[in-house]
């Protein structure tokens, strides 16, 4: 039976404490963009500096379990400063570590980018946001971690980037 | 403490789920108010079912369809009594609570209601008796009117003949799956007959929990759920005035709920039939007929005097140990609420707390429990909830006390 240690792992505690660029832009220049879990109540809101296909700058706020909290704050370090196109990679690359079999069922490809071929999520080093893959022994908790990520893709979309 | 009381070590024996660990420790159940345990009589009843006398039920002419026609009403007789029917003839059987409310809305109240009428609910409903009643109002452009809370969890009845001024139903629970609360609904149910509306009554945490009397509430409508009772899931019902149940057209249209049927027509069924379309959960009828002789044999008073006494404990023990740490969403007061405790550890999400005792094999659960308007106003996404039962006792307290001082630390700042 999986522990609390596979889920709770230091880093995860420490983001979750910690949390990385919390805070707002202002809108515009930046995007702002909401995620919500009807099934447990946590949001996510992002604002989204793009320039020049480069994610300058990322704030996060909303409020949620540490899971969600953690991943959030993870995403806005992974993601900040690349350019798009290599933080769709990392997206890609971290929803496969999720392996969330939903996904699939509702239709959304590997790729979830849509401009890549799947198996680029081998080449991404994930770093620290390996930590999270112990949430996979907790099913119910997958979507805490995803929520963030799906919420940036949608953002991506929504500023046609 | 009245001398009716209940034997917990007893009837911790009678639940063989209660011997299993979990993380290596002692399985200790606090979500009773999401679904309760069931005792060996009701397995074993069930059981009896499918090996011993199993048949369609109402169909049969030989010897062991009549044997499970007749335990199947049996069931039926057996719950009018718990409820303080009249007649076995005013319980109809449906999957679940939830399927009896639909059964008022889809039946009594498209027969009744038109434009412009009002259904009075209030902020403590569970989803159960809130949607069919947003489906009824955007279909029909019936209003909905809610009944809001005193700060201390109860109903607010200050402007309530206001909100039932041209009201067709009040919609209301018995007690809150959230607070606790339980309401005063003779008061409700005698304020919304006077402004001529009829009363549905949510009784899925009233019925496992305390005596229950339709006559005494003077209701119109009295829904009830076997899974909270210590019945198995499948199955639940509606209590309703006879005169309604006569004059309510079909619900579900199918065999068994009919008299007659032509290429031209059908006629239905004699009342409670006409609303038991198709192959009804047999063995699980017969289950709750057993839960129903299981929770008579202990008597609703002695249930009650049990929760109240193991409330107080756990409410003392948890103010004790957290303090302002921990908000209890619910009224203080023992006499208006039951064994159902909301929860907020300050600083932790719900989620984090559920997952922590779990490792000390304490089930609490984690969620806006199907009541999200009151969550709404209760403003948090989710509450920890720890409901008592029967076969708990101050030690599955004292366990929920550590455990949640484990969470505590565990994500202490
Ligand atoms: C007050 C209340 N009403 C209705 C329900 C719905 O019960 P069921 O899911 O058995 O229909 C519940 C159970 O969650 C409840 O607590």
């Amino acid at each position: 039976m999986p522990g609390l240690e596979d889920l709770y792992r230091e880093i995860i505690l420490d983001h979750y404490r910690a949390p990385r660029n919390r805070g707002e832009l202002p809108v515009p220049p930046a995007h702002r963009v909401e995620g919500f879990n009807p099934l447990c109540g946590d949001e996510v809101i992002l604002y989204l500096e793009l320039d020049d296909g480069v994610v300058t700058d990322v704030r996060t706020a909303g409020q949620g379990c540490s899971i969600s909290q953690a991943s959030t704050s993870m995403m806005s370090a992974a993601v900040k400063g690349r350019s798009v196109s290599e933080a769709r990679r990392i997206i890609d690359a971290f929803l496969a570590l999720m392996h969330t079999h939903e996904t699939h069922l509702e239709g959304t490809p590997d790729s979830a980018t849509g401009n890549g071929d799947g198996s680029a999520a081998d080449d991404v080093r994930l770093g620290d946001l390996a930590a999270l893959q112990g949430v996979v022994k907790f099913p119910v908790r997958i979507k805490c971690a995803t929520l963030a990520w799906y919420t940036l893709l949608q953002g991506f979309d929504e500023a046609g980037a | 403490m009245s001398a009716a009381t209940l034997d917990v070590a007893r009837i911790q024996a009678d639940f063989p789920i209660l011997k299993r660990q979990v993380h290596g420790k002692r399985l200790v159940y606090l979500d009773s108010a999401s679904s309760s345990q069931k005792p060996i009589q009701v397995l074993d009843a069930m059981d009896r079912v499918y090996r011993e006398s199993y048949a369609n039920v109402h169909r049969g002419v030989y010897t062991i369809a009549e044997e499970t026609t007749a335990a199947y009403e049996a069931a039926r007789g057996k719950v009018a009594k718990l409820l303080g029917a009249a007649s076995a003839k005013e319980i109809v059987f449906t999957k679940n609570i939830t399927e009896a409310i639909n059964l008022v809305a889809y039946s009594w109240a498209r027969a009744n209601l038109r434009a412009g009428d009002a259904i009075v609910v209030t902020e403590m409903e569970h989803h159960a008796n809130v949607v069919p009643w947003h489906i009824l109002a955007a279909e029909r452009g019936v209003e909905l009117r809610w009944i809001p809370l005193t700060p201390d969890y109860q109903l607010d009845t200050t402007k309530l003949d206001d909100l039932l001024d041209g009201a067709k139903l009040l919609a209301v629970t018995a007690a809150s799956n959230v607070l606790g609360t339980i309401n005063d609904l003779r008061q409700l149910a005698d304020a919304a007959h006077a402004a001529g509306a009829r009363v549905l009554v949510d009784g899925a945490q009233a019925v496992p929990h305390f005596p229950v009397d339709v006559q005494a509430w003077d209701a119109d409508f009295v829904g009830f759920t076997a899974h909270k009772m210590l019945g198995p899931s499948g199955i639940g019902g509606l209590w309703a005035r006879p005169e309604l149940l006569e004059e309510m057209p079909p619900f579900l249209g199918g065999g068994e709920m009919i008299r007659e049927v032509t290429k031209e027509g059908f006629l239905p069924n004699e009342v409670p039939w006409k609303f038991e379309a198709g192959t009804m959960p047999i063995a699980e009828a017969i289950g709750l007929g057993a839960a129903v002789d299981y929770l008579s044999a202990l008597g609703l008073d002695a249930v009650r005097a049990h929760e109240k006494s193991l409330t107080k404990y756990a409410l003392d023990r948890l103010t004790d140990r957290f303090g302002d740490r921990l908000r209890i969403d619910g009224p203080r007061d023992i006499e208006v609420r039951g064994g159902t405790i909301s929860m907020v550890l300050e600083g932790i999400h719900a989620h984090d707390v559920a997952q922590v005792v779990d490792e000390e094999g304490v089930c609490v659960r984690a969620s806006h429990h199907c009541a999200k308007p009151l969550m709404r106003v209760l403003e948090v996404p989710a509450t920890v909830r720890a409901s008592l039962y029967v076969y708990n006792d101050e030690a599955d307290v004292d366990a929920l006390v550590e455990a949640l001082s484990k969470a505590e630390q565990f994500f202490a700042i």
